[in-house]
């Protein structure tokens, strides 16, 4: 593996968002993955939904751990800043960064193991902070860095390439978000870009933990049969909850959606995620029937994706802790710093 | 022995009975009569009901360690009446609760008992169980009031103070130290040979523990962010520095806070978080102690890989393990300077009282900053949480504190393209570019490997540039970190070479060994890497006694890797029973060093 650099070449009439740039502005380098790995897929949505949101690119911080999933930031929006930190640890590093600036986007892409075992307790404490990014899990069910071992995720009864087959209950990461009460969590199929995007979009708009599981095969350590991560287990088991689309604030609400099969959710930032119900039983604001629908369908053997469930009410880490809207980090020190006059009060009661 | 301003009192207690505060108002009594005094608490890992102690020394010459002696032994813990009894040095004096008489702690004809019915006499004056236990505590203030003539109106005052807002307390308590005052008048001779008097020692200082002073220290560097994970001893620097947050950074206007401080899930979560601050251009900072270093080491070596910089204070407790971690020891310096796989190193300061916790808290944010590295700060419980008589903490507002090398959005602008780990100026330092700044100062932080101009790399010499490169850095670092502390006495080949709370102990000895006509030099050192002054001290004599509190003499291996010292020249005096040192240790293995330097 090395770095390559990849010429950016657009093309004159391809489509500006509003900031003037184009999709390709929002590229990264050339992935280094395996050839129809769905993690590409997952990058390309990626870079779809952060150009369609007009992001700058220098205001977004992609940050990761270790693992397949934890290199792809290397591969979309070159002109962002990045933190491809240790295994198991991005939602810390996320943690801290968000803690010294709050006015970046953040976009975490971890993985199954990287999420579900090595940094199983930072996943969960990110949740009940409410840390304000989207995360994303690229789960395959598999540790391909290291050639096909077994990760949490990982159903019972799926067959490594070598071995036994797992007798272990896998972690759902959905259910665990769900019972942890994050404030948007949505699972998708990194071969399912018309959901995916909107998906992303929303997670990214979304003012509190975003979580967005996406089933993305490993096409090389568990796209066999006997593995339920494969790309023809997903395609034949995929059913759709709710379709999300993303609606900027200032644009009109399109009449694609039938009213009646349409429910508008507003954001934080002002802008609007609109969901079609495909099964209308289904209530994406409450938790209880979420995790009652995700049970049923599991055992079911189904996976269900789209936008599972939503609560823009409760606080995000810095309100619940009620500090400034300045990024902590662009407060002058002079100001933090009460002087000497100050330190001699302060002592005082040492005397 | 007659003595004035020079007498040990120690305090056997049950934790959880309020004797604290009583120990606390005898300590600052003493103190507010201008006399320096040296307070330790030695307490169980326990919340309530096991046995504690609290020391004071009255020390006229303002030394700074424990004394080895115990001139007044104040037994109010029957459980530990045989070992108290057995500390006391002789000619001392024994004072207990004689409600209930115990002719067993008669045994011994070099110490005087002093029986006082504390119980009775505050059963008698006070209502309810509480009150009566609180009460029995101050009542033997009261007593050694009587015994050491402390000044009466200076309690009051104390008490006056305490109470602001409870006045009606100060009338009971005082009423309490009246009891034990009046009993002792009245049946003993009062005062002891062993008394004080005021002075003016302790002018100008204050009376303070080391987390509390570090804690103040990150408030007064602008640390915007803290994270941490409770661990004794280190959890009242993080509870110092919320509580000078919580008065000194709400913001007037909107009454939102300018400080972020987050307790979290494992000290692996905690130093990621300091190190996303970090990156993200806040002084951040993590106090822990050793385990949690344990937990740390993974991060730290990104961070020293990364150039990412960090403050963590250690507050060392006793280990291997869990240990005691309600006992004192510097038992983490190698696992702190080489925290971490792979060739890593780190940049660690050494405070040796709450003054360095005060000054070196803001300079480990300067030099992390500069540096670009982690900087550990290696305190332990004795200086966290014992008070100290320190002088007061000064802040010079000329000083203008050093964010290091970071590019500003017009500089950035300027550039022809920005690399990050380019040095261009020759001292190992690259320019770093926070997010958020400018498009072109977008940088893909990694802990794989890079080339010096930041992109992933497998190449070996890409790879090797480099690591070397940092080895440069760490050069700069010996350059600019806190020098030694170094005292000459006349002419002599052998000195004493020591760290961080080891300092009072040594000075002491020094002192002593003086009076039997011993003088040797004294170094102490502030931070590693070791500065060429270090270095050159070694060279300078034929044999250094390198004094620490760890059974592997870690700082003297740390010397022979770091210094090349010659191993030969540099004798262990190691102290590592859990107790903060004391001179008498000092001063017995000089001695014994210097009886073989003769012998051969």
């Amino acid at each position: 593996m090395s770095f390559i650099s990849k010429p950016t070449v657009a093309h004159p009439n391809m489509p500006r968002n509003k900031l003037g740039l184009t999709a390709r502005d929002y590229e990264g380098a050339v992935s280094t993955l395996c050839a129809g790995c769905g993690h590409d897929s997952v990058t390309a949505a990626i870079i779809q939904a952060v150009f369609k949101l007009n992001i700058e690119p220098h205001m977004l911080a992609k940050m990761s751990g270790i693992g397949c999933s934890s290199k792809t930031p290397a591969y979309f929006v070159n002109q962002s800043h990045g933190f491809n930190s240790v295994h198991g640890r991005m939602a810390s590093v996320t943690t801290g960064a968000n803690a010294a600036n709050r006015t970046l986007t953040y976009i975490g892409v971890s993985g199954d193991g990287d999420s579900l075992s090595i940094g199983a307790g930072q996943f969960v404490h990110a949740i009940r902070r409410n840390l304000n990014m989207c995360y994303i899990i690229e789960n395959n069910g598999v540790y391909g860095l290291t050639k096909g071992q077994f990760s949490a995720s990982a159903d019972i009864g799926t067959l490594p390439k070598k071995g036994l087959a797992n007798q272990q209950e896998p972690i759902d990461a959905v259910s665990t978000a769900l019972s942890l009460g994050a404030t948007y969590i949505a699972r998708s199929f990194s071969g399912d870009k018309d959901q995916l995007v909107p998906l992303i979009q929303g997670a990214l708009s979304h003012d509190g933990f975003a979580l967005v599981d996406i089933i993305s095969p490993c096409v090389t350590f568990n796209d066999h049969e006997g593995s339920t991560k494969s790309y023809a287990h997903t395609r034949e088991f995929y059913h759709n909850v709710i379709d999300a689309d993303y609606i900027a604030a200032a644009e009109e609400i399109t009449t694609a959606y039938e009213k009646g099969s349409a429910r508008s959710v507003e954001l934080h930032d002002g802008s609007k995620i609109i969901l079609r119900k495909i099964d209308s039983e289904y209530d994406s604001s409450s938790r209880s029937a979420a995790f009652k629908y995700l049970r049923e369908r599991f055992h079911a053997g189904e996976i269900i994706t789209g936008l599972l469930y939503i609560d823009d009410s409760r606080k995000e880490m810095h309100d619940l802790m009620g500090n400034i809207d300045t990024p902590l980090s662009e407060v002058p020190l002079d100001s933090l710093r009460p002087g000497k006059e100050e330190l001699k009060k302060i002592l005082a009661r040492y005397r | 022995m007659a003595t004035v301003n020079d007498v040990v009192i120690k305090i056997a207690t049950v934790n959880g009975t309020g004797s604290a505060s009583a120990n606390g108002l005898l300590m600052r009594s003493i103190f507010r009569m201008g006399v320096p005094v040296v307070g330790k608490n030695y307490f169980p890992s326990n919340i309530q009901g096991l046995p504690t102690w609290y020391e004071i020394r009255v020390t006229g010459n303002a030394y700074q360690a424990r004394s080895d002696r115990v001139d007044i032994m104040v037994a109010m813990n029957a459980q530990t009446y045989a070992r108290d009894l057995a500390e006391v040095s002789p000619g001392g004096w024994l004072l207990y609760d004689s409600t209930w008489p115990r002719s067993s702690l008669l045994d011994r004809d070099d110490v005087t008992v002093l029986g006082v019915p504390l119980s009775r006499m505050c059963n008698e004056h006070f209502e309810g169980a509480r009150a009566r236990i609180l009460m029995k505590n101050i009542a033997y203030v009261g007593a050694l009031a009587a015994l050491l003539e402390i000044d009466l109106d200076t309690i009051t005052k104390l008490l006056e103070e305490t109470f602001a807002s409870k006045q009606h307390l100060v009338g009971s308590n005082m009423e309490a130290i009246r009891l034990g005052y009046d009993y002792a008048s009245e049946n003993f001779v009062c005062p002891l040979p062993s008394k004080i008097a005021a002075a003016d020692g302790a002018k100008g200082h204050i009376i303070i523990d080391g987390n509390t002073a570090a804690g103040l220290g990150c408030m007064y560097a602008g640390a915007t962010v803290g994270a941490w994970y409770p661990i004794t001893p280190s959890t009242s620097l993080m509870d110092a520095f919320r509580s000078f947050c919580s008065k000194y950074r709400v913001d007037p206007e909107s009454g939102k806070r300018t400080y972020c401080i987050i307790q979290a899930e494992d000290e692996l979560a905690a130093i990621g978080m300091v190190l996303g601050a970090s990156w993200n251009g806040a002084r951040s900072f993590t106090p822990t102690s050793g385990p949690g270093i344990s937990l740390m080491s993974e991060l730290l070596g990104y961070a020293y890989y990364a150039e990412i910089p960090a403050v963590v204070f250690n507050v060392q407790r006793t280990g291997p393990s869990t240990g005691m971690p309600t006992r004192t020891q510097q038992a983490d310096i190698l696992s702190c300077a080489y925290a971490s796989h792979g060739d890593t190193k780190h940049v660690l300061l050494f405070p040796a009282d709450p003054g360095e916790c005060f000054t070196m808290a803001q300079a480990s944010f300067d030099l992390a900053e500069r540096l670009q590295t982690p900087v550990m700060v290696l305190s332990d419980l004795d200086i966290g949480m014992n008070d100290w008589m320190v002088p007061e903490f000064e802040f010079d507002e000329s000083y203008v504190p050093d964010r290091g090398k970071v590019l500003t959005a017009q500089e950035l602008e300027d550039m022809e393209a920005f690399y990050r780990y380019l040095d261009i100026d020759g001292d190992g330092i690259p320019y770093r570019s926070l997010p958020g700044i400018h498009p072109k100062g977008a940088f893909f932080t990694r802990g794989s490997g890079h080339t010096k101009y930041g992109s992933y790399t497998e190449d070996s010499d890409a790879y090797q540039d480099v690591v070397d490169r940092l080895l440069l850095k760490w050069e700069t670092a010996r350059s600019i970190v806190p020098e030694p502390e170094i005292q000459y006495s006349k002419f002599n080949k052998a000195a004493i070479l020591s760290v961080g709370s080891c300092d009072g102990a040594c000075k002491e000895a020094l002192d002593r060994l003086n009076e039997q006509n011993i003088s040797l030099n004294y170094c102490r050192v502030k931070a590693f890497p070791f500065s060429d002054a270090v270095k050159e001290f070694i060279e300078q004599h034929d044999v250094v006694y390198v004094v620490e509190q760890n059974r592997d003499a870690q700082l003297r291996t740390l010397l022979m890797l770091d210094c090349d010292a010659n191993p030969t020249k540099l004798v262990s005096f190691l102290h590592y029973n859990g107790t903060p040192l004391n001179a008498g240790f000092v001063v017995k293995r000089a001695l014994e060093e210097q009886s073989k330097g003769q012998a051969a």
